[in-house]
Parts: C-alpha cells; structure tokens; sequence
C-alpha cells in the first residue's frame, strides 16, 4: 500500500534519513522505534508530505505522492505534541476539518464519544489540558475512517483510561484490515497489537521484521527486552539485519 | 479555498490588534479632517502618515499572523489540501482583514470630508500599499523559519522602502545633476511602490505645481490616462511576483 524507495533526507549536516526503503501492507500493524533522533518522525512527515525528501519515492497505492495532496484523504495523522488555532473551539475545529474535506456522510465518532470530547465542544482549544488535547487529536486521526493511520508517540500524555480505550480502538481499526504505523517508547503498549517492527537507528533501517520471527531470533519473549538489548549492545548474533537480508535475496 | 480563507478572516475579525490599527486609523483622519479647514491640507497630512504607517501594519502583521498560525498551517497541511491553497487563503485572509481595517478607518473619514479625486487616490493608493505590503510581508517569513530573524527581515523592508531607497534616488539625483534624469527617476519611482503611491496622490492635489519641472513631468506621465494604467499595472505586478515568489517557496518547505 505504501511503497518507500531509497529516501534520503539532510538537515544541514545531520542525515536524517539514510537510503530508506521499505514496503507496508493491509493489514500490518508496525511499530516504528529506534532511539531519539533516530529518523523517525522525519518518515512519518515525509509520508504526510510535510517534508520534501532529498531523493526518493513514497508511491501511495503505486501513486508516487511528490507534490500530491489527495492521498491525504486517505491518512489519518495523530501528532506527537497536538497544537492547534488557539482561538478555534474544540467543536469548531472538527466542524472546520469535515468541512475541508467536504462533509463526509460516515464519520466515526466512536472515539469523541467515548472521550465525552462532545462537553468540550464550547471551550476553546487552548483552555484545555495537554491530555485533552491528546485525546482531540486521536478523535480526530480516527474522523474519516482512514485506510492508514499514523500514529506519532499516541499514548504519551493519555491518561490509562484513555491509553485503554485508544489500544481497543486500534485494535479494532486492524481488525478491518487497515495499515497502522505507531511510534511509541512505551514498547509494553505496542507489544499487544504489533505484526511488525521496523528499527531505525541514525536514519537508517536496521531490522524490519514481524515480531514472531523477532522473538524467534532472539530467543527473548518480551519486545522491550529485544530493544533494550540492541540499544545497549547493538545486533546479537546470527541476526540479520535488512542490508544482509537483501544480499542473501540478490545470492 | 474559500473555507480556509474564511476560518482565517473569522480568526482575524476579533483580533485585537486589528480592531486597534482600525481604530487608530480612524482617529487620526477624523483629528485630521477636524483640525485643517482645508480638505486638501488634510489629504496631505494623511498622506504622510498613511505612506509610512500602512507599509509597516501591513508587513509585521502579516508576518507575525504568518508565525503564530504556524499550527493552523501545520493541520491544514495533513489534510487533502494543496499548499497553493494553504498559503493564498492565508494571505488573501490577512490582506482582506488590513483592507476592512484601512477602508474602515480611512475611507470612511475621506468620504465624508473629502470626497474628491485625491480623496479616491488616497484610498486606492492606500488599498494598493496595504496588498503589496502584505504580500511582501508574507514572502519574507515563508522564507525565513525563525521568527525573530522574518520579523528583522520585515522591519529591514519597510527601512528599505520608506527611507534608504529614497536616500539612494537623492544620491543619484545629486551625483548626476549635470544629466537629464527626469526620465530615469519616473522609471525608478515605479520601483518603489511607497514612492509610486506618493506621486499619485500628489499629481491630484494642488501640491504638484510647486514641484517645477520634474512635476511637470510626472504629471506629463502619471497624470495621463496610460501613466494611471502603468502605474497600476506596476502596483499589480508588486503584489504578484512577492506572492508567486511566497508560494514557490511554501511548495518546496520542510515544515
């Protein structure tokens, strides 16, 4: 569904993004990690088209998306720290964003219900709490019934109730075969719904792979053990990472 | 485009500063058009005030309004929304608003008092000043990320064209006074789109008789039918190339 090719990315001296490739399907939930500023809310903003890539392709449904806009349709982006028009209302904000994308008949509502977003619709946005602006742009990422999420950092700042409710959401979303990119540090809140992992580190790709043949490499049974240990003391062993992978593909 | 531009005049019609720049404005004109007996005397005074304080409102206004919608401009742009359509709403929003505020607190008080030909190029030529100015002052901070140096920038614009430019035609004029310059310094007024609104104005007033022949030139020129319609062209051409200059960098921004 998203094909990446060979994206490159420099701010200044720092290479944010180093020769990514990777494909993403229906029905795949991947987590993105990799330690700070590793690259990775540099992807998710190249996908959404809010970083121009040095080099490289991003074909969206086999659509190369460079300076496309109508795929967006089909996104629903949650950012990491929410900032939104201090002087909208909150009911003003989700009025202004269906009317841009031209009144949808179906809009899901499920999370705004059950965040009671509706008693907050004459407050201004930036009244409200950091946690509530959290939940406002989960409502919002969920609004249009978006074939792909992308999830930046989504739990930080909810509060538990609120972290429960948005897993049963994304786990119903990849129920219905949708395409689901989280970046999360909080690995034990990934680990329940996860299929893939992708491993950034310094712009690159280091290991993508599904999460049962992570674990079997391994041998370890937890996800955040897997990630402390490479951090710490880089690939175990017989682990292959993506570029190796490749060679053994070509051999 | 018309629903962004919309939420951005919305934003805009309870902003403050809006509200105080009409109201500022308004007074002065008012005092103005009280005090002289003269309407013409009047025009004249404003003129001087409008010519440097309507440049200045229109680019750091606009630039600020640019930096601080930051987050608006990021939401928009994860939506199915092209930046063309991001960037003209936010400057067709901003120009319209210092519109409103200008025809409020200025053409207003000139319809009343005065009501004449240098009145109406009072008005149009201030309308033109605030477009371009805008247009300038959006320019300026797409291309600058920080705040404080796209304000700098701004502020280095407006010096620019109210007092060095017109420092640098006075060099010229000076160095070369064995020439004959009229010609050239029409061309290089149309370059200046504050000097460009001066002379309009003091083509229509009584004024441009005590300018001896350079006056009489200008008038030759300006006050012809084809002179009005260059000089608007030229007022057009500002405020298209600043924009067109703004959205082809806006297009290729990392955000």
């Amino acid at each position: 569904m998203i094909a990446i090719q060979h994206l490159y990315k420099k701010f200044k001296k720092l290479q944010a993004l180093d020769n990514i490739s990777a494909e993403m399907n229906r029905g795949q939930v991947i987590a993105l990690i990799g330690p700070n500023a590793s690259g990775k809310t540099t992807l998710i903003k190249s996908l959404l088209g809010l970083v121009r890539p040095d080099s490289g392709n991003i074909l969206f449904n086999g659509e190369n998306i460079a300076g496309k806009y109508d795929y967006r349709s089909r996104l629903g982006y949650m950012p990491q720290t929410a900032s939104y028009p201090p002087n909208m209302k909150t009911g003003q904000l989700f009025s202004m964003l269906k009317g841009i994308r031209n009144n949808p008949q179906f809009t899901d509502t499920e999370l705004v219900k059950e965040y009671g977003l509706e008693q907050m619709y004459q407050k201004p946005v930036k009244t409200l709490s950091g946690g509530t602006k959290q939940k406002v742009s989960a409502a919002l990422a969920f609004l249009f019934d978006p074939e792909v999420l992308i999830l930046d950092e989504p739990t930080a700042g909810l509060d538990p109730l609120a972290t429960e409710i948005l897993k049963e959401k994304i786990n119903a979303e990849k129920k219905k075969n949708k395409l689901v990119l989280i970046t999360s540090h909080i690995l034990s809140d990934l680990e329940e719904f996860t299929t893939h992992v992708i491993y950034l580190h310094e712009g690159k790709i280091l290991f993508y792979k599904s999460l049962e043949s992570l674990f079997s490499e391994t041998g370890e049974s937890r996800l955040g053990k897997v990630v402390a240990s490479i951090m710490k003391s880089g690939l175990p062993k017989g682990f292959r990472t993506s570029d190796e992978q490749l060679q053994m593909k070509i051999v | 485009m018309q629903k962004i531009t919309r939420y951005v005049c919305y934003d805009l019609a309870r902003n403050k500063i809006v509200l105080a720049y009409t109201a500022v404005l308004f007074l002065i004109s008012m005092g103005l058009f009280s005090m002289e007996e003269q309407s013409g005397k009047a025009v004249m005074s404003l003129l001087s005030i409008i010519l440097l304080a309507v440049p200045l409102i229109s680019l750091i206004f606009s630039s600020i309004y640019y930096y601080n919608s930051y987050e608006f401009t990021e939401l928009m742009l994860c939506q199915p929304v092209s930046r063309n359509r991001i960037i003209l709403s936010q400057y067709t929003g901003v120009g319209v608003a210092l519109l409103m505020a200008f025809l409020a607190g200025v053409g207003i008080p000139v319809c009343i008092y005065a009501p004449d030909a240098s009145g109406f190029a009072l008005i149009l030529a201030g309308s033109g000043l605030t477009l371009v100015f805008t247009a300038l002052g959006i320019l300026a901070s797409v291309r600058t990320k920080d705040k404080a140096r796209g304000i700098g920038a701004v502020l280095l614009l407006w010096f620019f064209f109210s007092i060095i430019y017109d420092a640098l035609i006075l060099l010229i004029l000076f160095t070369f006074s064995e020439y004959p310059l009229e010609k050239f310094t029409v061309g290089l007024s149309m370059l200046n789109p504050i000097d460009l609104a001066r002379i309009s104005i003091m083509l229509k007033t009584d004024t441009s008789a005590l300018m001896g022949y350079t006056g009489a030139l200008y008038k030759d020129f300006f006050g012809s039918a084809g002179g009005t319609l260059i000089s608007l062209a030229v007022l057009l051409f500002w405020i298209f190339i600043p924009l067109r200059m703004a959205v082809t960098c806006f297009r290729k921004k990392d955000m």
